[in-house]
Formats: C-alpha cells, structure tokens, sequence
C-alpha cells in the first residue's frame, strides 16, 4: 500500500447512475502526487484525445475533487477541485479549506472523479464505503446557507441512526453549490462550510451542469498510514512553531492589507481597474474587527494560521449579513473595485455572494466589468431592466449579482458566461469593443494585487503567462516561481501557511516522512512540477469547443494593465509592451516553450508525455 | 550634582525593587512546589496514610472549555488521537469538534461529573475513577461496548471507538492532557486545565452538541441563530 493514500479513488457516472471504484498505480502518483497534477493526468489520460471538442458544461467533462498525500497532515487541510474549466477550457487547479478532504480520506477515499449528467437534481451521500446517488430536488434553488443547513442535518440524522451503537458522531462534511452554480454561470464556485470556496475555474458550474448540487461524506477510519508517523509528528510541531509566530497574519488575516495595498502599494483594484489608488481607511482588516468580528481566530481542520475571521452584522442596514473577514481579495473586489468603501457594505456583498454561490474574485470582476459598461454609457438603463448601476451604489450592484446568478434577462444572462465571454458577446451586439474593459486572462478574471505600480509582489508576466490565467495564487516570475504551489496544490495543502516562505524546505521532509518518497525540490521544480505545467498548458492551448487561444498574442496582460494610472503615488505607472514580450519569450525558452509559447517536442518527450506532444500537432 | 543626585536615587529605586522581585519570586516557588508536592500521586497517598482521607478537599484535574474562543482548528483531536492512537483519527478522539453550524465550533469531552452517572450506569464494572485526576477510566478487557454509559451521560459524551469493541472516555491523559496544550501553544485557551476541588458546576458542561450549539448560536448571530439552526 502506497503511504499517505487511502489506495483508492470513487469514480462515480451520474449518467448511468454507476458507482466504482478506481485505483491509481503507485507509479503515477509518485509522479503526479495527487491534486491539481494528479487531476491534470486523469483528464488528459479521460479526455485528452478529444479535448477540444469536450464541452465544459456537457456530460463529458469531469468533474474532481481530490485530496493529495499531506492533506490532514501538513496542516491546513484542503481540497482541489478541477475538470476542463468553463472559464478557460483549460485545466484549472482550485483548492478550497475546510473538513471535507479529511472526512473523505477518512472513509477511505482519496478523491472522487464524477462524470456524466443526472437527469433530475441529486447530491451524493457518501458513508465511509457506503456510496449512494440521492434526489436533491428538495435542495435545488436554495442558497448557501440553507442547502448546507437542510443537508448537515438530515444526513447527520441518518447517519446518527445508522451508528447508533456508536453514539453520537460527528456531522459530516459538505461540498456544495449555490444557485449560481446550478444555473452554470461560468464564474460559480464550489463551497464548503458558509464562506470557504474553490473560486477560480468555475467548477460551481460544472456540478450545476452535472445536476449535482452537493456532496456529503462522513468518514468514521483514521487517516492513511505514513511511513514514518514520529518524523511527521516532529514535522508537525515544527510547522506549528513557525505558524504561531506570524503573529499579523494569525490576528487579521489576509484583509489587514486592503487599506495599505491601495494607499501605499497602489496595487488594489479600484473601480474595474480603472485606479489602483485609494486612500480610504475604512478598507482594512482593523476596520471590520472592532464592529463585526465575533470571533477573531477562526479556523479549518489542523491549521495553526487560522486567518479566517467569523463577521456578523448585528446593528443597521445591513443587519443578518454573515461572513469570513472578508479576507483581501473579497474585500478589494466587493469593496474600491465597485466603488463601495465601507466596511459593513463589503461583508454585505460578500455575504450575498457567499449564498448565490460565486466566485468572490470572478464574480467580482463580472459585476465591476458591467458597472463600467453602465459608466460608459455602452449598458443602459433599459438594458439592465432598470438597474441603475451607479459606482458605490450597493443595493443596485446586490440586485445585479442576484440577477446575473439566476440569469433573468437578456443581458444578465449574458454576463453569466464570465467577463471574457460576455466582453465578446457586448461587443457584437452594441458595435462598440468593450474587451479594453475586460480584466482577465485567457478567460480567468485577475486576482486583486495589480502589476503596474511594481510594489506587490505580482509583476510583469505574473498572470500572462501562467496557465491558471489570472490565478493569484500561482503566479509566474521565471520558470520555477510557481512549481512551489504547483506542489501546495498537488500534495493539497493551505498556501497560505507557506506564503511569504516561512516553511521552505519542510514541504519535502513531509512529503518523505508521510509517503517515503525521496523526491526533492530539484526534482520537483526540474521535472515533476514542469509535467504538469505542461498538461495544463497542452489543453489551455487546446481550448474549445467555444473559445481557444492563441500563443502568443493571448498570453497578454489584460489591456487596462498597459494604461497609465491614473492618480496616486506611481501616477503614470504601466505595463511596458516590449519589456512584457521580452519576459514572456525568456519564460518560454526557461519552461521549455518554443517562440510561439507551445510546448516543444524534445522536452515533452524527454518528461515521457508522448501523448501530450502528438495532440500538440494540431497546433503546431 | 542632578545627575550625581538622580544616579543614587534611582539605584536605591532598582535595589528595592530587586529586593520585592526576588520576594515575590521564592514565594511563588514555594508555593508551585508545594502544589506539586501535594498533588504528586505517592505523596497524596502517604498524606492519606498518615492524617486519613483528604477527600472531598482534594484538588483534581477537569478542563475547562470556553466555546466562543473556539477556532474550530480541531488540533486537539490532532493531538489526542496521536498520543492516544499513534495516528490522526477525527472519531476516535476523546475530544471531538461538533460544527452543526459554521462557526459554532464545539468541543465535546468528558467533564467528570461529580456523580459520575456513567461509572454507576455500567453493568461491567469496566468504568471506574482516577484517584489522581478524577477521569473516568475505560477498563477494556470488561468493557462489551454495550452503551450504558452513553445513554447515562446527560451530554452522550461516550463514544465506541470506530474499530475496537470499547468506550471511549477522557482520561486526561493521566493528568497532562495533550489537547490543552495544542490549545494553549497556540494562544487560544480555549481549553485550560484547571485543578481545583471539584464541584457540582462541572456536570453544567454534559451536554448535548444540540443544546450547546443553540445557546452558543444565539451568542454569535443574535436573532438570525434561529434560521441557521
């Protein structure tokens, strides 16, 4: 038995309501870990052969949530979600926190593979070895809150009955989707607990394509055996030593920076992009914790960062809201990129948002994206079924997130498909190119830290280049910069815990004391972490059936990014065309890209992925 | 001459402070080592031996819990299943995390009632006390895992162990329980042990996760705790 693995994998077709179960040879795991690379391998292995003709939202596409060997061990447990994204027809690696991952390893079952379409709305039950397809017509249109709240307690009543002789147990673990995801709106999200979600990628809307609102699962066994549990054991504590320390981070959480990154970064979005200068200091962790925060230190399974914060407004308009912090991007992109600087509007958004199943950073960028069109005069009034969609206007921008995920109308419905697409579907109808306006790569909306002023630490190529498009998490700065979370989403832990480099190195004496692998970072960042930035990069290129891109003109910034800024500090500040192409030619040739950035055939081969380079021919 | 004057006085100051500081400090070791001494297992016994039971004013060992500080991070079930079971085993800790709602994390363990309704409950005598800490102690060999105890318990903390035919109990681990340190380390303090004599506002914590959930619900969402529930 491999260490660190349940052994196997629940492939369950909704289709032909079949359920079984799959075992990966070691060989492949040692190779792709789990994950994001593991997921990039089942695809390519399901889907590769026909990639451009898989429709994302069809029956054929897959949908994954696995867990890798460290989830549960290294801790800040979580799980990623993947499939052939609707956003970028690519392959997309989307972790979210939380107690699903260990719940599943602790049924026995390092991940699941669904494929096919339900005919009616269902949800999967998941009882350790027991598996059951069940009706979720009962649960189908609800939001968040109320599908977790209906299904945690008639399952955990069920289960309760099943183990009685046990006693109580523990509630078991959802993953779900709100009505955002079941209407398949390209920036829907997949969700655990109330706030935590899988954003990027738009697999919300994957499971709503596959008439699967949610999946349970209780687990009652221990985690997987390790090879070594006393070396983990010292591994843990010393995590946890370091952890402890970050004493900023553990006390507000990412949202400490949303007044410094606009006043002093000059990297923080400001109405779609248009600025990235604010100087409100009602946008800041600090502001959101004297009035909201009910409890300060709030975590998932293991962690010792704890930089999720519970918020609940009390008093006021917007009394009843729940929400996390909200952490950074949530706060920049419900927050100056609407136009809204107040920090109980904010944790209203959000927590409006969090019920109709978005993306927080994708759905985000979808509402700013409208709000200029409006600005400009390009979207009316009567386009909008009245809306006037005023910058900083909360309720208008509330009713436009709740119309855009129930698509009602002609225009809402169109913004459903995410920023790129609706850009292009705008532009055609009202004659006038709206893409300028776009914020996003190859498909992926950008993540909140802007590259124009040079302050944050995303600069350049960061988004043009990497193959999550404008993923914030896995930037690109050279060729090894992002194999580290190429590996967090792999192995499937917190990147978090890991940002800034407090814990380099251990991430490898880890994965040796838990699987007994001896893979080190040279071996990852040389050979392991560039096959999978190369699967993943095979079917962006791929694409279809509706959109696919060409290298090079589509590993671009978004076109706002080359505007000078408009005010603030860097005053003036902007993306540089030439040196952008310089970089992005000098990335190609360190990853193994030729000119025209496709992988090249010697390096493709020399990894073992024959198969990648013969459906690279098409484009070649 | 200021300065001169200034330098005396303030050394006369940090003398006499010294002079309170080391007071203070054997003091206190007096007094910590007496608490150990008296609370060291063999010397209780040689106490007892010597002027008779101590009983009911003996200090022993409970934890207590403070749900709202909870973070959910559920390190404590981390920390008893390795110590316990060599492994991370979510349900076979003897402190388990209850989230019936985000949020409301609760930790669930033994509080050892004073009247130890689950030992009396047990047809198999596989229950009895830790003279040392109070905790209730699972004899395994007797135990038949036959559920008395859970359904005696006013909170049905119990629990059989997933794979093996036997309760599991908190048995604070023999008086340095490993789940408040977890806790402690990392500043939450959420979980404390506290030795103290008992008293009967131990047995206020056996209670069920519903119970506790509602109340502390309502403690943080106010009136919208009703819809969440």
């Amino acid at each position: 038995m491999v260490r660190g693995y349940a052994g196997k994998f629940l492939d369950i077709d909704l289709s032909n309501d079949r359920i079984a179960e799959t075992r990966i040879q070691e060989s492949v795991l040692r190779q792709y870990i789990g994950g994001r690379g593991l997921g990039a391998r089942i695809l390519w292995d399901r889907l590769g052969s026909r990639w451009e003709k898989v429709d994302p939202l069809g029956p054929e596409n897959l949908f994954l949530a696995l867990t890798g060997p460290l989830t549960g061990y290294f801790h800040g447990a979580r799980i990623c979600i993947t499939g052939k994204s609707p956003q970028n027809n690519g392959i997309i690696g989307s972790t979210v926190s939380g107690e699903f991952p260990i719940e599943l390893k602790c049924a026995g079952w390092d991940g699941i593979v669904v494929s096919g379409r339900a005919e009616e709305p269902v949800y999967i039950l998941i009882d350790n070895d027991k598996v059951e397809i069940r009706s979720a017509k009962h649960i189908w249109g609800k939001d968040g809150k109320t599908t977790l709240k209906i299904l945690t307690k008639e399952d955990k009543e069920e289960l309760d009955k099943r183990y009685v002789r046990y006693g109580i147990q523990k509630e078991p673990a959802v993953l779900y989707i709100g009505p955002a995801g079941e209407n398949k709106v390209r920036v829907a999200a997949v969700q655990q607990k109330w706030t935590h979600a899988a954003g990027y990628g738009g697999y919300g809307a994957v499971m709503g394509s596959k008439n699967l609102k949610a999946i349970v699962v209780k687990g009652t066994g221990p985690l997987p055996p390790v090879a070594n549990i006393e070396e983990v054991k010292k591994l843990i504590r010393e995590t946890e030593k370091i952890s402890f320390k970050r004493d900023r981070i553990r006390r507000w959480g990412t949202g400490y920076a949303g007044y410094e990154c606009g006043a002093v970064r000059s990297s923080e979005p400001v109405r779609n992009w248009q600025e990235e200068w604010h100087d409100e200091k009602n946008v800041g962790g600090t502001r959101f914790d004297l009035r909201y925060w009910v409890k300060r230190y709030w975590g998932d399974y293991g962690c010792a960062i704890t930089c999720m914060k519970l918020a609940v407004i009390k008093a006021g308009p917007y009394k009843g809201a729940i929400s996390d912090n909200p952490d950074y991007e949530m706060e920049a992109y419900l927050g100056p990129n609407l136009g809204i600087f107040d920090a109980g509007a904010i944790l209203y958004l959000s927590s409006l948002i969090e019920d109709l199943g978005y993306s927080g950073i994708n759905g985000g960028n979808v509402l700013a994206f409208t709000t200029e069109l409006y600005q400009r005069g390009i979207l009316t009034k009567d386009d909008l079924d009245g809306l006037e969609l005023n910058w900083g206007d909360v309720d208008a921008i509330a009713n436009l997130a709740k119309r855009i995920a129930y698509r009602e109308g002609k225009y809402f419905d169109i913004l459903a498909e995410g920023t790129y697409r609706a850009a292009w579907k705008i532009s055609e109808l009202k004659g006038v190119d709206v893409l300028p306006y776009a914020v996003h790569v190859k498909g992926v909306e950008v993540g909140a830290h802007g590259i124009r002023s040079g302050e944050d630490y995303t600069k350049d190529i960061c988004y043009a280049c990497s193959v999550q498009g404008g993923d914030h998490t896995s930037t690109v700065r050279d060729a090894y910069s992002d194999m580290i979370t190429v590996f967090q989403d792999s192995a499937v832990y917190c990147n978090v815990i890991t940002w800034g480099g407090p814990i380099e190195g251990l991430d490898w004496k880890f994965l040796k004391a838990v699987t007994g692998w001896g893979i080190t970072e040279e071996d990852w960042k040389r050979t392991l972490g560039p096959r999978i930035i190369h699967i993943q990069r095979a079917a962006e290129l791929l694409g279809g059936p509706d959109v696919s891109w060409k290298p090079p003109e589509s590993d671009d910034n978004p076109p706002r990014f080359y505007e000078p800024l408009p005010s603030g500090p860097y005053k003036g500040s902007a993306a540089d065309r030439e040196e952008i192409k310089r970089r992005r030619q000098e990335y190609y040739e360190a990853i193994g890209w030729d000119e025209r950035g496709i992988p090249k055939s010697s390096v493709l081969r020399k990894l073992g992925l024959p198969d990648v380079d013969r459906a690279l021919d098409k484009i070649r | 001459m200021l300065h001169l004057c200034t330098g005396v006085w303030l050394g006369k100051a940090f003398r006499y402070w010294f002079h309170i500081v080391r007071r203070r400090v054997l003091l206190l070791r007096r007094r910590a080592h007496i608490k150990i001494f008296m609370n060291h297992h063999s010397c209780k016994k040689l106490i007892q031996t010597l002027v008779g039971n101590m009983g009911d004013n003996e200090e022993k060992l409970w934890i207590s819990r403070d749900y709202l500080k909870c973070t959910g991070c559920r390190r404590c079930e981390i920390a008893c299943t390795l110590y316990h079971e060599n492994k991370i085993w979510p349900e076979a800790s003897r402190i388990r995390v209850f989230m019936l709602v985000p949020g409301v994390e609760i930790p669930h363990l033994c509080t050892q009632c004073i009247d130890y309704p689950c030992v009396k409950s047990c047809p198999y005598g596989a229950l009895s006390v830790d003279e040392k800490t109070s905790a209730v102690l699972v004899n395994r060999e007797k135990c038949t895992g036959c559920g008395a105890c859970i359904r005696a318990c006013p909170g049905n903390i119990p629990h059989l162990h997933p794979s093996d035919n036997y309760i599991l109990i908190c048995d604070l681990c023999g008086g340095d329980p490993q789940c408040v340190k977890a806790c402690t380390d990392a500043g939450y303090n959420a979980l404390r042990a506290i030795w103290e004599k008992p008293t009967v506002s131990r047995n206020l914590f056996a209670r069920k996760p519903e119970d506790l959930t509602r109340d502390v619900a309502e403690n943080l969402y106010g009136e919208k705790a009703a819809e969440l529930i």
